[in-house]
């Protein structure tokens, strides 16, 4: 089987549970080959790519790398294309994988397919699966031209170990003129509390315009915080500026895809429900019967949030203990 | 300064989107277009900039007959000319081939700035704009939420996942843009008045130097095998609130094993 470049995405120096989905995913159309850019390198990162099936770990790690955004990345991959002759080479559906494989496309004269949920060979094809129009669609897709470039979504693929002894190989790259032209100069973290990221949690608590207020919306923390789910918002709740923008879910916020969504306060507008709509568990509460977001519940409550969320939180809290 | 802003014109949000069984592409004639409602964020970043420091925004889009109402909407904004690339070659056109018609359009006309909407919302991509800034060798200044331009020093702030990253570069440089950068202005009645007189340049691929057969379906790089609807799902359990109802759900998520 050929090799297949996986793009590793990590914080701090930690590999990114979506990095082992990368990984799994490899699997399933040859050998997976991690790809690391940028410094930080660590013996615990390269033990981990190999616990989920890395047999080699390439690593540019000059500090040059992380100073420019995403030109970089790509001129690794395209260099490790040209050396390693791939199969395939898979990057995380973040907004700089898909750009990272976007710049790679043009380089490498290849095709790309984007939000890929799942990877499957066919004879020497990649078929890749995408879930398209907010869920409602299942797409399958190969690329006609070159090696093919494909970005996974997060949470679609199960992580499954595969151990393997990862070969650390050093990669040289020197960047071009036109990779250094935008530069990194500063990094502002929002503020963040202790819940899990929005796009890798398990569960999902959201509100929306049903919570009423930015206070409103403690109501939403608390029953997250007993389930250890991240929060979400509608657009009207953070455009109403009651919750961060960066906890939008829906077209044109994060896509969620956790074994768990509970909606409260939401009518399920068709741009809402293209961000959540295939997670595997839908729970609504909402005081309209007629709400649409009721059509997705696996189980409803008719009723006011603000008397079934807390009595919620409360039982949850009474049957952990 | 001159600013170029690359707009699509898309089927409205609202509608339910399908892949037509003939030939697996979206069917664009059954919905309303609208203009990407992320690309009115570009035009209005546009022409906050030009208004403080002067210049003249033009507008590109490529798209079949129809699409010259989105350009005619952005000027309407307040845009001053359009760029309106059509040509049944380009039908089907994958994301690569888009990226090269756009870059051929920038290419040579003394753009100081190009900006996108960040994604699309029929194809949902965010590619293009990183294509093009491949392609023209320009700085890559995307996913802005902020955007400042001193002489020719452009910074942005980056959205990234647990906030943003500051980013700077010299002009020429692509750009694009997240709907939290600004609030889009509506076209007012004089705007749309002013914009039927306004320039519009329709270009065929030939027009940009490019070979058709480079272009359009039969040239993309991906394409669809087979498409099904998602099987629907089963109906859920539904209960009305009579004091008991955040017990229901905890008796629910028990026998789901979430708790
Ligand atoms: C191009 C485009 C992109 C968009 N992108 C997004 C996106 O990414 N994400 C997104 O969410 N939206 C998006 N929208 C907006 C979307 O169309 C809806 O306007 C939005 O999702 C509505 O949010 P909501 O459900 O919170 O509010 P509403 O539609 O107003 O619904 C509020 C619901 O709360 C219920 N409610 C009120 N009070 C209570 C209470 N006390 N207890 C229980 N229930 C209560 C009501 O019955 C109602 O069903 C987009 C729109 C466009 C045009």
């Amino acid at each position: 089987m050929g090799e297949v470049l996986v793009l590793v995405d990590e914080v701090d120096g930690t590999v990114k549970k979506s990095t082992t989905e990368l990984l799994t995913a490899a699997r399933r159309i040859g050998d997976p080959a991690a790809v690391w850019v940028g410094p930080g390198i660590s013996d615990a990162a390269i033990a981990t790519l190999g616990e989920f099936g890395a047999t080699k770990v390439y690593v540019a790690d000059s500090e040059d790398l992380a100073k420019h955004p995403v030109a970089p990345a790509a001129e690794v991959l395209a260099q490790l294309m040209g050396e390693a002759a791939p199969v395939a080479v898979l990057v995380p559906s973040t907004a700089d994988g898909k750009e990272t494989a976007a710049r790679l496309a043009i380089k490498a004269g290849a095709g790309i397919i984007t939000d890929a949920v799942d990877l499957a060979a066919d004879g020497d094809r990649v078929v890749a699966t995408q879930s398209v129009f907010g869920g409602s669609t299942i797409v399958h897709s190969a690329v006609t031209h070159g090696v093919p470039i494909i970005t996974v979504r997060g949470n679609a693929i199960a992580p499954e170990a595969a151990p393997a002894t990862a070969a650390r190989q050093d990669v040289t790259v020197t960047l071009s003129d036109s990779a250094r032209k935008a530069t990194v100069t500063g990094h502002t973290a929002a503020v963040k509390g202790g819940r899990p990221d929005l796009a890798e949690a398990q569960v999902v608590v959201s509100g929306g315009r049903g919570v009423g207020s930015a206070d409103g919306f403690s109501v939403i923390e608390a029953l997250a915080d007993t389930l250890g789910a991240a929060v979400g918002a509608s657009r009207a709740a953070t455009d109403a500026g009651w919750y961060p923008h960066q906890f939008q879910v829906g077209q044109t916020g994060k896509t969620v895809s956790p074994q768990l969504y509970i909606a409260n306060g939401i009518s399920g507008a068709i741009q809402h429900r293209a961000g959540m709509q295939t997670s595997k568990t839908i729970v609504v509460v909402n005081k309209d019967p007629e709400a649409p977001i009721f059509e997705l519940a696996d189980y409803g409550v008719v009723g006011d949030l603000f008397a079934v969320v807390p009595q919620l939180t409360e039982e949850i809290g009474k049957r952990s203990n | 300064m001159k600013i170029a802003v690359c707009v699509k014109q898309v089927p409205d949000t609202w509608a339910e989107k399908k892949l037509r069984e003939a030939d697996s592409r979206l069917d664009r004639e059954s919905a309303d277009g609208v203009m990407n409602e992320l690309d009115e964020y570009a035009v209005e970043e546009a022409l906050q900039l030009i208004e403080a420091q002067g210049g003249e925004v033009v507008i590109i889009s490529m798209g079949p007959d129809r699409a010259s109402e989105t350009v005619r909407k952005a000027l309407s904004m307040g845009a001053d000319a359009g760029i309106h690339i059509v040509d049944d070659a380009l039908g089907g056109s994958d994301a690569v081939a888009t990226s090269a018609v756009i870059a051929a359009a920038i290419d040579g006309r003394d753009f100081d700035l190009v900006i996108f909407g960040s994604e699309s919302t029929d194809a949902r991509m965010s590619v293009v704009p990183a294509m093009v800034a491949e392609r023209l060798g320009w700085a890559q200044l995307t996913f802005a939420q902020k955007v400042e331009v001193s002489g020719s020093d452009v910074t942005i702030e980056r959205v990234t996942e647990n906030g943003f990253a500051t980013v700077t570069a010299a002009t020429p440089a692509v750009v694009s843009v997240v709907e939290k950068i600004n609030e889009p202005r509506y076209p007012s009645f004089k705007g749309i008045m002013a914009a039927k007189k306004k320039p519009v340049d329709t270009l065929s691929v030939a027009d940009l130097g490019l070979d058709a057969a480079a272009v359009g379906a039969a040239a993309a790089w991906s394409a669809v095998n087979d498409f099904a609807a998602r099987p629907p799902k089963a109906a859920g359990t539904i209960v009305t609130d009579e004091g008991d109802g955040g017990v229901k759900v905890a008796e629910y998520l028990t026998t789901q094993k979430f708790i």
